[in-house]
């Protein structure tokens, strides 16, 4: 069970917190203007990395703010967690 | 007339305290801090158990949490009865009863022995192979598979006991209370770091603390009398605690480990009421430090199972710590120097030892001189190749080995013996360093695997790192420590530590035999009765990777997890298949280390406090008047009130005549209610429902319907404008989390911009709803100030009001197609508003009715059960509800999918409705849904969704999803049941009041 660094609360335990996918998916601004080879990709192409993956992640049973993760799939460690908005760190 | 094998006092044994226990019925004796199998061997009892598979007689093996034959069933009661119970681990107590295992009608005649002359056509994969055709005989052959596998009874009456679930935040923990994890404990601890020590064994010391030999001291001490001041002082450090008879089973990722601590199962019966007898620890610790120490290996020849056959290091614990020798006629049969310290602890002990069999040829050291000089026969570079006896070894063959030791060679001699004790040197206990993600390496010389690569804040030290001897361990430890804790030096610098153990080994997987493999029964899996054979047939038949071997085979999968065989299973395989042992990997390790009871799994978490549930403040009510609950989600509803006996079915048909009939009140208190305030309260609905908000005035009520991006229905409820910047959603019951969690992340991350706050206000309100004719006469008098002429509180409208003081907020929204309001009332008010409701509702007739009835009124109507009628797979359009997908908004959550290629699709799976031929007959929801009942294979059309018989229109009446249903208007289908065809004709889906009328009535 890992724990997360919440930007906003500080390390707590996984169970307290939701993981919601890949992050960086932005909803289309014009949905209507896509294609539908457009669109699924949005809508459900994702990547599953092994590495390095950026992922959104939920405290739900804490402060209810969606953040993002960075995240090695393939040892669970966490490398860095920033708010929603901030640009991913590069290193 | 049984025997007594106790040999020599010993101070880890009460001779005062005498135990009587019951083994197989009958009566004996042990002292206080005795294992059960002590106990048992002191009684000249070897054996205990059947194997699992052949029914072959197996005796204790170990002196530990690793054994794999001496498994017991503890208690005899059905409740705490308990299988699979390790006799070398339970302590005794007053009162103990306990009984062999897999076999019938005794251990000591037991039917199933038949398989072990059946052994030659019950090879690896035998069931595999066997009982594959026909096919369909499956279902009969697994009956009585089933019936003959299995070790020892489950409970069949419920736990007694009482379990508990603790976390446990510590600086360090150290796992294992060896000499190098007291080492660890003491020098953590004194640094300031806040230290958690744990051991399985009900004792601290380890394998050193009995070890009293003048071959390995420590400042000139014996290592035991050295260790026992070190453990003394431990003892006494604040910020250590120490936890005995508590094992890690489970070694997870960011040092979090799961522990069971073990608190009763050693006190007499008498001693246990209402303690705690098993805790769960949840331990997360900044560091980590294993010392689990190593696992003495079997050698692997043939018929290497029988009763009376330990491992050397057992025998030689059973002598030092329980005063208990395992025979009279010892032998022991090693390929290192293990045995001899076994030798010496004996000779200490006055126990006889016949022989030491070694598979070395030229050995020099000073345990073997001092072993030699008390004249015992050691047969250098020698081999054991078969045993005797069957339900007590009572003699071995012996023969030399060759020079490459592939072959035995020159004569066999034979010697007679009732103790046979075998070390094949030791294997590291890793299993905690790669459940948490570490990676092994393969140290050649004596061929073992070791930690290498730590996957967290975490270090292995002792013998679980490769370190057995005690000049190894004690020079190499306080390095590692200081390193692991950022310290400039430990309490163990200089110590003077004399060790005679010599390193040589002579490495053999499979030991040699005069006889061809096929003839002989080396086992590697004791408890799963896995041999040498088997592996090599598995690997004939193809098998390469080290995990399917063992699944074919069954190698390492008992309740033992192979702790004693997978070692040599790796290396027979590579010897076989010429692979390099590093190269082939390990099976996976994976928790617990050594079984959990299932009350130390769920814990506190039994009966009603299994799953937390929700009641509504109304809850008592209904209670009191009798209703039946079903569950919703989390939430307890009352399902129906069943009067002077009704049946669920009479309930609800009284309940729903009533309803339309007269007046029927019903507890929504459950469904979600979502308080949506801010400037872009309404473009926030707006991108959320598929239908238009902007418009809606303030005071009105209305239906939406909540999609997910891919264009599926997701959840549905009334949404009321309480004013300009101010709405409140209801969703349903079992939605509403979710549908907060949906808002609040479209809000946090696609639409920061918009200034809008959801707050979840369900549990603040209680909901009253009262339907039917009768329901504006009945309302308007709990609320006698409110004007409820349709003029001023027309359908799908809101009105502020009170009663008496209380504030309350009405709607008059319907979910029954009755003209109805919903009075929502601060929570603690619910209950009296509910029985003024009753009260006043008695003389219209006011009838309480449940979930079911709700279900049975919105269904004569046609209205849609998020989660019944749709499955996520339903987009608006296939429900039939064009009307509600707003064709002029730009955008909202799954519009874009509404025309992929798939959603436009016509002949998609449609909602309908469904009557049938015969008006009585009441279809089964999720009944399938066929055109063509010839047609083979049957095309299926789709199936039944909600399905009732309706009272108020005096026939059955259903929905269901069809494909192309759409357009199958009056259309004849067919629903094929297990011995009949029901046939319906595809209808609307609204059945009852087309037009609406009853609403404004």
């Amino acid at each position: 069970m890992f724990i997360i660094n919440c930007p906003y609360c500080g390390e707590r335990e996984q169970s307290e917190f939701k993981a919601g996918g890949e992050a960086h998916i932005v909803r289309p601004k014009q949905p209507t203007e896509l294609s539908d080879d457009q669109w699924a990709e949005y809508l459900f192409m994702r990547k599953n990395i092994k590495g390095i993956q950026f992922e959104r992640w939920i405290h739900t049973h804490g402060c209810r703010k969606w953040f993002n993760v960075v995240r090695d799939t393939s040892n669970d460690v966490i490398k860095a967690v920033y708010k929603m908005g901030e640009k991913p760190p590069t290193k | 007339m049984t025997k007594n094998l106790r040999v020599k006092t010993s101070k880890f044994i009460d001779e005062t305290y005498k135990v009587s226990f019951k083994f197989n019925g009958k009566t004996y004796y042990g002292y206080k801090g005795d294992t059960l199998a002590s106990a048992l061997l002191a009684n000249d009892i070897h054996l205990v158990g059947r194997s699992f598979k052949y029914h072959r007689p197996r005796g204790i093996m170990t002196a530990g949490s690793e054994e794999p034959n001496a498994i017991v069933q503890l208690h005899s009661d059905t409740s705490r009865t308990e299988p699979n119970v390790r006799a070398t681990e339970i302590e005794i107590y007053e009162g103990l009863e306990a009984s062999s295992q897999n076999c019938w009608p005794s251990v000591n005649f037991d039917i199933g022995g038949i398989n072990n002359l059946l052994s030659p056509v019950l090879p690896a994969g035998f069931y595999y192979k066997t009982f594959m055709w026909p096919a369909s005989f499956w279902e009969k052959y697994e009956y009585f598979i089933r019936k003959s596998a299995g070790l020892g009874k489950s409970p069949t009456e419920p736990d007694p006991d009482i379990y508990e679930h603790k976390y446990y935040h510590c600086d360090v923990l150290v796992v294992g209370a060896g000499i190098s994890g007291i080492m660890a404990a003491k020098t953590a601890a004194k640094n300031g770091f806040k230290t958690l020590l744990v051991d399985e064994k009900s004792y601290l010391g380890g394998s050193t603390i009995y070890q009293n030999s003048e071959h390995f001291k420590i400042n000139n001490q014996t290592s035991s009398s050295w260790l026992d001041k070190e453990i003394n002082e431990i003892k006494k450090i604040e910020n250590l605690e120490i936890k005995i008879r508590t094992s890690v089973a489970a070694f997870h990722g960011y040092n979090f480990l799961l522990a069971r601590e073990n608190l009763t199962d050693h006190l007499p019966l008498n001693q246990r009421n209402n303690k705690i007898r098993q805790r769960l620890l949840k331990i997360r610790a900044k560091k980590v430090i294993t010392a689990t120490g190593s696992l003495e290996r079997p050698l692997i020849f043939d018929n290497n199972d029988r009763p009376g056959i330990l491992l050397s290091s057992a025998v030689e614990k059973y002598a030092n710590f329980f005063g208990v020798a395992c025979g009279e006629k010892n032998v022991l049969f090693t390929n290192n120097d293990s045995a001899y310290e076994t030798a010496i602890s004996l000779i200490q002990r006055g126990i006889n030892i016949e022989a030491i069999i070694d598979n070395r040829e030229e050995i020099d050291s000073s345990l073997i001189k001092e072993t030699e000089k008390n004249n015992i026969k050691i047969f250098k570079g020698y081999t054991v190749v078969d045993t005797f006896g069957y339900k007590r070894i009572n003699k071995i063959s012996i023969m030399q080995l060759s020079k490459d030791g592939q072959k035995v060679i020159g004569a066999k001699k034979s010697i007679s013996c009732d103790c046979l004790g075998i070390s094949g040197g030791w294997t590291p206990a890793v299993h905690l360093f790669t459940q948490s993600g570490g990676k092994l390496k393969f140290r050649n010389e004596d061929q073992v695997f070791i930690p290498d690569v730590y996957s967290s804040d975490q270090i292995s030290i002792g013998s679980c790192n490769g370190d057995f001897t005690l000049d190894e361990i004690l020079s190499n430890t306080p390095q590692i420590l200081k390193e692991f804790l950022n310290l400039k030096e430990t309490n163990y610098e200089n110590l003077e530590v004399k060790s005679s153990f010599n390193k040589s080994k002579r490495n053999i997987w499979l030991l040699p035999s005069d006889k061809v493999i096929g003839k002989t029964k080396p086992f590697v899996d004791y408890q799963n009765d896995a041999t040498a054979k088997d592996i090599k047939l598995a690997l004939r038949e193809g098998f390469r990777s080290i995990e399917h071997v063992k699944r074919y085979t069954t190698t390492g999968m008992g309740t033992d997890q192979g702790k004693l065989g997978n070692m040599h299973a790796l290396g027979i395989i590579s010897e076989t298949a010429g692979s390099k042992m590093g190269e082939l990997g390990t099976t996976t390790f994976r928790p617990p280390y050594t079984p959990l009871t299932f009350g130390t799994i769920v814990g506190r978490n039994v009966g009603e406090y299994f799953d937390i549930f929700r009641k509504t403040p109304i809850h008592e009510w209904h209670v009191q008047n009798k209703a039946e609950f079903e569950n919703v989600g989390q939430w307890k509803r009352a399902w129906y009130y069943p009067k002077n006996g009704e049946s669920m079915h009479d309930a609800v048909q009284r309940e729903s005549k009533a309803a339309r009939d007269n007046a029927g009140i019903l507890d929504a208190s459950t469904l979600g209610k979502i308080d949506i305030q801010g400037t872009d309260a309404s473009e926030f609905l707006n991108r959320v429902y598929t239908n238009a908000w902007s418009k809606l005035a303030i005071g009105k009520c209305r239906y939406g319907l909540m999609l997910n991006e891919d264009g599926m229905v997701y959840d549905d409820g009334v949404t009321t404008r309480l004013d300009e910047n101010h709405y409140i959603m209801t969703t349903t019951t079992g939605g509403a989390a979710t549908v907060l969690g949906k808002l609040e992340d479209y809000l946090q991350t696609e639409w920061p911009e918009l200034d809008v706050y959801l707050t979840s206000v369900t549990d603040h309100y209680a909901t009253v709803s009262v339907c039917g004719p009768n329901s504006k006469k009945i309302v308007s008098q709990v609320i006698p100030d409110l004007d409820f002429s349709d003029e001023n509180f027309p359908h799908m409208s809101f009105k502020n009001a009170k009663i008496g003081e209380i504030k309350c907020r009405v709607m008059r929204i319907s979910f029954t197609g009755e003209h109805s309001y919903e009075i929502n009332i601060q929570a603690n008010y619910g209950k009296s508003v509910w029985e003024k409701c009753m009260e006043i509702g008695k003389e219209f007739n006011i009838t309480p009715y449940g979930t079911e009835t709700m279900h049975l009124l919105r269904a004569e109507k046609g209205f849609i059960i998020v989660g019944q009628d749709t499955d996520a797979t339903m987009t608006p359009i296939d429900l039939q509800m064009d009307w509600i997908v707003s064709k002029k908004k730009y955008d909202f959550i799954g519009k874009r999918s509404l025309y992929r290629s798939d959603t436009i699709k016509e002949d998609r799976k449609q909602l309908v409705g469904l009557l049938t031929e015969n008006p009585d007959e009441v279809l089964e929801e999720g009944a399938q849904i066929v055109a063509d009942i010839k047609k083979s294979p049957i095309e299926m059309l789709g199936h039944v969704t909600s399905s009732y018989y309706s009272p108020n229109l005096k026939k059955s009446i259903a929905l269901g999803v069809v494909r192309g249903g759409k357009n199958m208007m009056g259309q004849k289908l067919i629903i094929p049941m297990e011995n009949k065809q029901i046939n319906v004709t595809v209808a609307d889906p609204v059945f009852f009041d087309k037009e609406n009328k009853r609403l404004n009535a």
